[in-house]
């Protein structure tokens, strides 16, 4: 206790927690009770923000360098395991608790647009209750079984909103793919927190981190070991290589839960365990450039995918999976603070495009709607000239767009330059990060262009919506556009919060995470880079996204585009990429159907069927009955009998007795 | 005393009483052979309570009682069967056979 507002951390989850309880149980006996389920659940949200700027300024004031730590109760006490129920309050933790609850607030304020209608509107928002306070529990715990508390219940509550609309089997498939696709990373959270409390004796982050450079060998296996299965976790969660095709699917559930959960928040879970965990990945350089290198991978892969989507939610899932993939650069790379501060950006901007998207398509459906046409209200290819009726989504979306691409002085450009700045420095020391600074620039490239090629379908050009709908185009209310410019204003001005010594910046963010990330830099090698070199990396990277965006707009041209009915199947690399890669067949045939044969020809018609059934419990039912059909040859019914085997037992026992047989 | 004539003719009457039981398949004349031994008992209790005391003397009242009350238990049972299986031949009373 520290007797400051930081004492307060516990309202922030409880308060969320406490919208669940209340949200839920109107959502059970008042779904039509709408007033007081937005009353509460925004509420709940506002004030979770208000809790959490007081505990960020109070924390700031107590200008510490180590956590200040909260131990509430005692929640397994297993002989030299000791686990709390415990929170902390350090640098990093704060900057993820005002992401998550501001970002969080306007997604939850726009959500009462979207979903008025919806006959689920008391059971979604309490979902997305529930999905704070699990995601702050996860940026918030003490340790890692507190953290892995949060992790789980994040992935339920994603789960439940991506099936929020259950009833149509393709939405409840995504949610279980979800599910089942991050079970896999789970696994390798466990077996990493299982081979960290072998190793340390300890669970606790302060223990854990603090005892780390002693008690493990630098670059050792145990410690490549756990870093490795705690970044499978994060590929599940974080949606990387080999784990994200879950991600695409995830667009089924409402667009705000898209922008909260699979842009802004939850996926980004797994940057921040890499963050927390920095001093042990900076011990395990190969894990450190498994971590890079499959976020350069991921980053330009996803992106190549985006290029020829046209359902405007999935170019922007696939943009999601590439920006993560720059996240695990920076983090890979040891630039922890850069890594952070494309998340907090990223968070700005990808949740301002979703939320622009759900303006879209809440208009588009609106339109269709009202023209009563089954068209669908997704395919940019349906959109066209839609600046012309929503010009605050048009113009803010294109703030969005200039963010991710790069274009100084956006938010984005300061953090992605960072990263791959950072990339290219631990390159002078190690050829291999050269690469990775390659990959991550050719992602760039594609992203300013799959990017530009969205806003140029979907707001410019000739309407294709159809004869009829064009004319019930409007913008959305203001209750959802209104979050869309808090959240433009923090995409276009979001980099002053780091802006780099070389632009005459203090790199705020930066200095304010060291005490987190001090621990792990010093283990990882020194590089330098002179001005001049940073000016013409700088150079290079705005150039690429100049070229990007000049590019789609010289190369597309919407006046060609046919709406979706109508339109021919693309054709030979573009039709490799809008089929993704063939990626989700080719897991389907490698591992799904031979899991599935397994599970049915050999666990279930022999394991099951013939082992367990069979010999087990029929083995054991045949078994006593045999023994049963002996035993009722014994009882003939005949009084005799018994009284012959009774009186013959009463003189062996006297005969006993009196000491014959030698007894 | 006569006690070793008193327990002689005690352990033939509860001999005869066994060979009975096993060997008869008339209820109440297996019936009756289980009285027998009763008696027999009974016998060696009063011989012996000459010597130790008249605890004896007191457990024959006992068996007395016992046995007046399972005489009557008994005779109901064999007559509720007989009235049910026309026959009290135990031969033909099988119907907890397995």
């Amino acid at each position: 206790m520290t007797g400051t507002a930081v004492d307060l951390i516990w309202l922030a989850p409880a308060l969320a927690l406490l919208g669940f309880v209340l949200n839920g149980a109107l959502a059970l006996w008042r779904p039509t009770a709408k007033a007081a389920v937005t009353v509460i659940g925004v509420g709940v949200l506002a004030t979770a923000f208000a809790v959490g700027i007081a505990v960020v300024s109070a924390f700031a004031g107590l200008h510490t360098e180590a956590p200040v730590v909260f131990r509430y109760w005692s929640w397994m006490p297993v002989g030299t395991l000791q686990i709390d129920a415990a929170l902390q309050v350090d640098q990093l933790a704060a900057v993820m608790l005002l992401v998550v609850t501001g970002v969080g607030s306007l997604i939850h304020l726009f959500s009462v647009g979207y979903m008025k209608e919806d006959a689920g509107y008391a059971r979604y928002f309490a979902y997305l209750n529930l999905f704070i306070f699990f995601m702050l529990v996860l940026v918030l715990g003490a340790n890692f079984p507190v953290m892995f508390v949060g992790w789980e219940g994040v992935g339920l509550c994603s789960y439940l909103l991506i099936g929020f609309w259950f009833n149509e089997k393709v939405n409840a498939d995504a949610g279980k793919k979800a599910f089942i696709v991050n079970r896999i990373g789970d696994f390798g959270f466990l077996v990493a927190m299982f081979i960290i409390f072998w190793a340390t004796g300890s669970l606790d982050f302060e223990n854990v981190f603090g005892k780390a450079p002693t008690l493990l060998a630098a670059g050792g296996g145990v410690v490549t070991a756990a870093t490795l299965f705690l970044f499978l976790g994060c590929t599940g969660k974080s949606a990387q290589i080999p784990l994200y095709t879950w991600l695409p699917d995830a667009m089924q559930g409402p667009t705000p839960v898209s922008a909260l959960i699979h842009a802004a928040t939850m996926v980004t879970a797994g940057v921040y365990l890499v963050a927390r965990c920095n001093v042990l990945f900076a011990l395990a350089p190969i894990s450190g450039a498994v971590v890079a290198g499959v976020g350069a991978i991921t980053a330009l892969f996803a992106a190549t995918i985006a290029l020829k989507q046209w359902d405007i939610k999935r170019v922007l899932a696939y943009s999601t999976i590439s920006q993560l993939g720059y996240m695990f650069v920076g983090v890979g790379t040891g630039a922890m603070a850069a890594g952070i501060f494309h998340l907090v950006t990223h968070a700005f901007f990808k949740a301002l495009l979703f939320l622009g998207s759900g303006s879209v398509i809440y208009a588009m459906h609106h339109a269709y709607h009202a023209t009563h046409s089954h068209e669908d209200a997704q395919d940019m290819r349906n959109m066209g000239g839609l600046r012309r009726h929503m010009p605050w989504t048009a113009a803010l979306m294109w703030i969005a767009t200039l963010a991710i691409a790069g274009v100084p002085p956006f938010s984005g450009f300061f953090s992605k330059d960072e990263i791959l700045a950072a990339a290219f420095a631990r390159g002078t020391v190690q050829p291999a990060w050269l690469v990775f600074w390659g990959l991550g620039l050719a992602a760039a490239l594609l992203t300013a262009f799959y990017m530009t090629r969205l806003m140029i379908y979907t707001f410019h050009g000739p309407n294709r919506s159809g004869a009829g709908a064009e004319a019930h185009l409007h913008e959305a209310p203001w209750v959802m556009t209104g979050p869309l410019v808090i959240l433009g204003g923090l995409s276009a001005l979001g980099g002053v919060l780091n802006v780099p010594e070389l632009w005459g910046g203090g790199a705020r963010l930066h200095h304010w995470l060291e005490p987190v990330t001090k621990a792990g830099a010093a283990l990882l090698p020194e590089t330098h880079l002179s001005t001049s070199v940073e000016w013409t990396l700088v150079t290079i990277a705005v150039a690429v996204a100049v070229i990007g965006i000049v590019g789609a707009w010289r190369l597309l041209k919407p006046e060609a585009l046919v709406p979706a009915r109508a339109a021919a199947p693309e054709r030979g690399l573009a039709r490799v990429l809008r089929n993704k890669w063939y990626v989700d067949e080719l897991y389907d045939f490698f591992v799904v159907h031979p899991l599935v044969w397994l599970s049915d020809a050999v666990l279930w018609k022999q394991v099951d069927q013939r082992v367990i059934d069979g010999a087990g419990v029929n083995g054991a039912a045949r078994g006593a009955r045999a023994l049963g059909w002996l035993g009722a040859r014994l009882q003939t019914g005949q009084v005799g009998v018994y009284v012959t085997l009774f009186v013959v037992g009463v003189l062996a026992i006297l005969w006993r007795l009196v000491g014959g047989g030698g007894g | 005393m006569l006690l070793a004539p008193a327990l002689g003719i005690s352990a033939v009457l509860f001999t005869l009483g066994v060979a009975g039981v096993l060997l008869r398949r008339n209820a109440i004349v297996i019936f009756m052979c289980v009285e027998l031994m009763l008696n027999a008992v009974n016998l060696t209790f009063v011989a012996l309570a000459q010597r130790l005391g008249v605890g004896g003397q007191v457990f024959v009242f006992f068996v007395m009682a016992v046995a007046a009350a399972e005489a009557a238990v008994g005779l109901a049972i064999i007559l509720a069967v007989y009235r049910h299986k026309q026959t009290v031949n135990l031969n033909d009373i099988n119907i907890l056979k397995g």
